[in-house]
């Protein structure tokens, strides 16, 4: 199965990891990421929450595509991609990527490549939120760094 | 034609989105960003480093010296920073 939700609604990882598994009763090889909402900013003031702006419409394409890019990548059995949107607190799961596969370095590949992608051409937002009000987050060099690997 | 803003960009402009008549023979973005600047002097401060502005046309990342039509939808906003 390859399924990508992106919601405003709080998810279990946990329960999401089991559902998977058991969607790919053939894989060798199950690979997941969480992404928590930090609870620091990085110059390590604290942080309440964070939104998460997005492009509707734009987002479910660009997260489908980046899917589909993985899946005609790796030979994968089963990708889940859950990326939530609007206000979050510290500590709450923000992105959620699980891959199958028959041996465990695409699942480990294909995880990684869909979180350096999602990070760099997925039209999210992130605006912290600190006792010092808020700031939106800037994209990182070492981030678009990172997705150019996969070019 | 309507213009979205997302991110920063809608904050600084206090809006998400904005009815806009460019001139005739404003074809690209850059040219598009050119005319905008002139509408404030917000606009002008959103749009004044460029090197920081990303678009879209129709929802699908487009450089700016893309050419739109008119009725395509754009929008403008910061280099993205999801996961």
């Amino acid at each position: 199965m390859r399924v990508t939700r992106v919601q405003a609604a709080a998810f279990d990882p946990g329960a999401e990891l089991a559902a998977f598994t058991a969607s790919a009763p053939d894989a060798g090889a199950v690979v997941s990421f969480t992404g928590l909402v930090r609870g620091q900013d990085h110059a390590g003031q604290p942080l309440t929450a964070m939104t998460l702006d997005h492009y509707p419409g734009m987002t479910d394409a660009q997260v489908a595509a980046i899917a589909e890019e993985a899946a005609k990548r790796w030979p994968l059995q089963g990708l889940l991609v859950i990326h939530r949107f609007g206000r979050l607190l510290a500590g709450e799961p923000i992105v959620f990527v699980a891959t199958a596969s028959a041996h465990r370095r695409a699942a480990f590949e294909a995880a990684d490549f869909l979180m350096d992608w999602l990070k760099t051409k997925a039209p999210f937002w992130k605006l912290e939120e600190g006792p010092g009000g808020e700031t939106w987050v800037d994209a990182k060099a070492e981030d678009d760094a990172a997705a150019a690997r996969w070019e | 034609m309507r213009v979205r803003y997302f991110a920063w960009l809608r904050s600084r402009l206090n809006r998400a989105e904005e009815a806009v008549a460019p001139p005739p023979g404003v074809t690209t973005l850059n040219g598009l960003i050119d005319y905008l600047a002139t509408l404030s002097p917000g606009h002008a401060a959103v749009f004044e480093d460029r090197s920081v502005i990303r678009a879209a046309i129709n929802q699908v990342f487009a450089d700016l010296d893309a050419s739109f039509a008119p009725g395509d939808e754009v929008a403008f906003f910061p280099p993205v920073t999801g996961g």
